[in-house]
């Protein structure tokens, strides 16, 4: 099982309720398609968007992909922080992490940023002190006082024990945020990896899912 | 000395043994160098000679690989200013507690990297033990190249030091004492005598500890982030690029590979053979 870093919290809470062990890796979804590329055979991927499953299943490395669960992008700020609104994010000194254009979370937020005027989302983007391999290290540099915010997805605030707050990225203006995931082939076990999906789409693992603030069904 | 094998002597009680015992080692010596070699003939294999040229013709490359030599020469220049002195003490002088020194200097070398990459925020991050210290002092290293600085330093120094007391405390007491006799102080002995007597080790230590800070990736990203020009040494280009692009990713650890060999090489060449893995190292 190789998942995609924001998926953690949920996928953990499904594995305890599945018979036996699942073995899980979660890093960034480019880290584990590029790993797939490469030869790496876990049972199941599941990716923070729809585009990388599908590039492994054009390239016959994965079966049909199946879309299941959705998510938000969020401004998240220590607890306690100044700052309120999007606008607060164009002053000059205000420390922005983001996730790598190579990784779901940095291309949502990409979009994000495109989608703003352009004085606005070049402020912004002036603004970006790091950009984080995988969606959790943005977290933690937030968590450590590190930046001052980040754009993550609203499941990890969710999962932050109330050291993060989320400013909110109204409905008009959110990238399409969509989890998909696919049997690889060749895996030891098709069996079990397609009962794996079914369980994320209808069953704990969806349970599971909602209840750390994904969005299910689309 | 300790290390010495016994020489085999003309009456071998049983000859037979040595041949054995000698074609188990060769045996030991082709797995070693066998499973050491092949990564590294396997990224210059799956590079084309003109990927090479183009990954170091790339701006994000170049950048990359000139902040890793300007970080990494920064953390060598504060590891030799502090570390000297310090590993000529631990070697020179006995008091008590002093292993316990040397056990916690070379801790590092035993830390995961986001082990380290956490111990420095947790002790100079914003809301690290000392980060109201940094600040105050105007200093900012997260998300910055001093940062960078600070994690490869962190990193690298136990390689240095953990040479340099060997070197220090392999050389013959009577030298250090002779100028002593002759008016010389402490500090003079040091600089005059000390040091170019154990340049070999130091320079061994020099070369691992370069070695380490360039290919540090943990502790620099949790501390001091990612971002190309300010805080993306070349570890981390390589990383970013793997997710998209392998072959320019290999194509960077080619470079990589020839300049951590290169540093390697002329360390040898100025040290003398003996500088690394050499005779002083060994003691």
């Amino acid at each position: 099982m190789s998942a995609a870093s924001s998926l953690e919290t949920p996928l953990t809470a499904y594995a305890k309720s599945i018979d036996g062990t699942v073995r899980q890796q979660f890093a960034g979804s480019d880290q584990l398609t590029a790993q797939i590329r490469n030869g790496t055979k876990p049972d199941v991927f599941a990716s923070a968007d729809v585009r990388y499953p599908q590039q492994l299943f054009e390239a016959g490395l994965v079966e049909k992909p199946v879309v299941f669960a959705g998510n938000r992008l969020v401004i998240a700020v220590p607890k306690g922080s100044k700052i309120n609104f999007l606008t607060d994010l164009e002053e000059p000194g205000v420390k922005i992490v983001t996730g790598d254009e190579s990784v779901p979370v940095g291309i949502y937020t990409a979009q994000f940023l495109a989608g703003l005027p352009q004085a606005q989302s070049a402020a912004i983007t002036a603004n970006v002190r790091s950009r984080e391999p995988e969606v959790s290290s943005v977290v933690g540099k937030l968590t450590q006082g590190a930046a001052d915010a980040g754009f993550v997805y609203q499941t990890d605030v969710d999962a932050a024990g109330g050291l993060l707050t989320a400013i909110p990225i109204p409905d008009d203006m959110q990238p399409r945020i969509v989890y998909s995931a696919a049997v690889v082939k060749g895996s030891e076990n098709p069996g079990g990896a397609a009962d794996y999906i079914d369980g994320l789409v209808n069953g704990p693992g969806a349970t599971a899912l909602r209840t750390a603030g994904f969005i299910i069904p689309l | 000395m300790a290390h010495t094998p016994p020489a085999p002597t003309a009456r071998a009680p049983r000859p037979t043994r040595r041949p054995l015992f000698t074609s188990i080692a060769f045996g030991a010596l082709v797995v070693v160098l066998c499973f050491l070699t092949i990564p590294i003939v396997a990224v210059f294999a799956n590079t084309a000679p003109g990927q090479l040229v183009d990954a170091l013709g790339q701006e994000d490359a170049r950048q990359a690989l000139w902040l890793s030599l300007r970080t990494s020469l920064m953390a060598l220049a504060l590891i030799v200013v502090f570390g000297t002195p310090a590993a000529y003490l631990l070697a020179t002088r006995s008091f008590r507690g002093r292993s316990a020194v040397l056990t916690l200097i070379e801790l590092p070398l035993v830390m995961p990297p986001a082990v380290a990459g956490i111990a420095l925020l947790a002790s100079f991050g914003p809301n690290g033990i000392l980060g109201g210290v940094v600040s105050g002092a105007g200093i900012q290293l997260v998300l910055e190249t001093a940062g960078v600085v600070v994690a490869l330093t962190f990193v690298a120094a136990p390689f240095y030091i953990r040479q340099a007391v060997a070197a220090f405390a392999a050389l013959d007491r009577s030298w250090l004492e002779a100028p002593r006799t002759l008016g010389a102080g402490p500090g003079r002995t040091f600089l005059a005598v000390a040091i170019p007597s154990a340049r070999h080790g130091l320079t061994a230590g020099f070369a691992l500890a370069w070695g380490r800070a360039l290919g540090e990736f943990g502790a620099t990203l949790m501390f001091a982030g990612s971002f190309p020009g300010i805080t993306q040494t070349a570890p981390l280009e390589i990383f970013a690029r793997f997710n998209t692009d392998f072959t320019a990713a290999l194509a960077l650890s080619a470079v990589l590979i020839a300049a951590s060999g290169a540093i390697l090489l002329s360390v040898k060449l100025v040290g003398g053979d003996a500088a690394v893995g050499g005779q002083e190292s060994l003691r």
